[in-house]
């Protein structure tokens, strides 16, 4: 049993370390349709690597810092248009990841596998990458924590202080994209923004301080994943699904 | 020593003019309260004073500098309401952003010994391990004050500091920023700030109308009253 699931327990404690981090960021900074567009518009990155046939997880952390900077840009920019233009960055990288597996050959079986996710499918490769994306995460809440804490709470007060809030945000959502690429082929491009939310909005809740919300949040993280990973192997059932319905059973008692 | 020096400023928002023909100063230590109707362009003077916005003509000095390169001399007060109160953030944890500045990523013991006295000095010590969401309206504006003055500020700007706050609570505020030793500007459409001890009261709709000392007294200055504020407050008298 071990040797199957292994690399799957491996990456729910190396993702609950990420989701802990952006998914309090996502929650205190009310990004969740940002980080929903950077999600979906992913595929456009899948869809490009499987054409132009290089390493798939490269052509989407291109593709999606593209679009964490595009949005950021759009947020900062033109505020009163926002919403509706994260909806159109969110079909349009969908549809440029569509038309590019449509010009591949042949059935593509693994990029249906990105929209859902399959976290007992993570390699070894897989579990470096994201060792790595927590490594730069983890650096970049130590040295910017008071930054980020005072951007989420008051970004006029912080840029009169002289610090460059245009780029710190931009920077917060580059590392959203990361954390989405890390976290696509083990839970789905459909369900991350579930698994990216949920355990930040209920350890908010219980929470006097940020990094208090933080720990609490991948620590829930943690538990859900590994509970799904279990009641997965033993019912032989999709991990995914049941990972976001524990969630939202957890969270439908808080709220 | 001018604190703040304002020539000819106008600002036009799309092809609306918001504010015309702008022009004051006010001396280091002064207090100056702004007040007007809604929508009359005075958040908007406060904006720019501030430098989140750019006028579309004139100048604004703070301290002989632009307001971008004199920024971290000023002391800005948002609004209490337009905070996120469900981000987990102590009152402490607040008022260290004041301390906070470009390429310091960690606070020293001296912010921390700066912020203690502050909250000591406002009388919400107490308070410092209080979660924001659990404060009222007045302690939570006091919050933001205490957060302005840990920058150690030269000016204090501050926007309605006294809007959804009780009485007892706006009293309080209120005295808090008479007694600061600092330039003070106060956006307010709450006319008692008019019986506090201002130096200076700009009437600001559009234009502006600036009435100034040594030591005003509002309730007995005709033209002020019968001129300006009946418009403003829809009355035949100065009900101050």
């Amino acid at each position: 049993m071990w040797d199957l699931i292994s690399n799957s327990i491996y990456a729910s404690i190396l993702l609950s370390i990420a989701i802990g981090i952006i998914g309090s960021l996502i929650v205190i900074n009310k990004a969740s349709s940002i980080t929903g567009s950077i999600a979906h518009g992913s595929f456009g990155g899948i869809g490009i690597g499987i054409y132009l046939g290089v390493n798939i997880l490269l052509s989407t952390t291109i593709f999606t810092i593209i679009l964490a900077i595009i949005l950021a840009f759009i947020t900062l920019k033109l505020p009163s248009r926002k919403d509706s233009l994260i909806s159109v960055i969110w079909a349009i990288g969908m549809s440029i990841g569509i038309l590019f597996l449509s010009l591949s050959n042949g059935y593509h079986a693994d990029a249906l596998s990105y929209l859902f996710g399959n976290i007992l499918l993570i390699d070894k490769s897989d579990l470096i990458f994201m060792g790595i994306v927590d490594l730069i995460l983890l650096i970049s809440i130590i040295l910017l924590y008071n930054h980020f804490l005072a951007m989420s709470y008051d970004k006029e007060f912080l840029s009169l202080r002289k610090i460059n809030t245009n780029l710190l945000y931009t920077y917060f959502l580059v590392l959203t994209s990361l954390t989405i690429v890390i976290s696509v082929k083990s839970i789905g491009i459909i369900l991350i923004l579930a698994l990216f939310t949920i355990p930040a909005l209920i350890a908010e809740k219980f929470t006097k301080k940020f990094y208090q919300m933080i720990i609490l949040s991948g620590v829930i993280s943690l538990i859900i994943m590994i509970s799904g990973i279990l009641i997965s192997y033993f019912t032989d059932l999709a991990p995914t699904p049941i990972i976001v319905i524990i969630a939202s059973i957890l969270i439908s008692f808080i709220f | 020593m001018k604190a703040i020096e304002v020539k000819n400023l106008f600002f036009k928002y799309e092809k609306e003019i918001i504010l015309e023909n702008i022009n004051f100063t006010l001396k280091d230590k002064e207090f100056m309260a702004i007040i007007g109707p809604n929508g009359g362009g005075k958040s908007t003077l406060l904006k720019l004073l501030l430098g989140f916005l750019k006028p579309l003509k004139g100048e604004i000095k703070i301290y002989g500098k632009n307001p971008k390169e004199n920024s971290h001399i000023i002391g800005y007060v948002p609004q209490h309401t337009n905070f996120n109160l469900d981000i987990p953030i102590t009152v402490f944890d607040v008022v260290m952003q004041g301390r906070l500045s470009k390429g310091k990523f960690f606070y020293n013991k001296k912010d921390k010994e700066i912020v203690k006295e502050i909250l000591n000095n406002l009388g919400i010590y107490d308070l410092k391990k209080r979660k924001i969401k659990d404060l009222s309206g007045g302690q939570r504006q006091k919050v933001l004050i205490a957060r302005a003055l840990a920058i150690k500020p030269k000016i204090i700007m501050m926007d309605e500091p006294t809007s959804a706050i009780d009485i007892k609570g706006q009293k309080e505020i209120l005295d808090l920023i008479e007694s600061l030793d600092i330039t003070r500007v106060v956006v307010s459409h709450d006319i008692k700030i008019l019986l506090r001890e201002v130096d200076k009261i700009a009437y600001v709709n559009k234009k502006m109308i600036l009435h100034e000392g040594p030591k005003l007294n509002i309730p007995k200055d005709k033209h002020f009253c019968e001129v300006e504020l009946i418009d403003f407050l829809k009355v035949n008298e100065c009900g101050i």
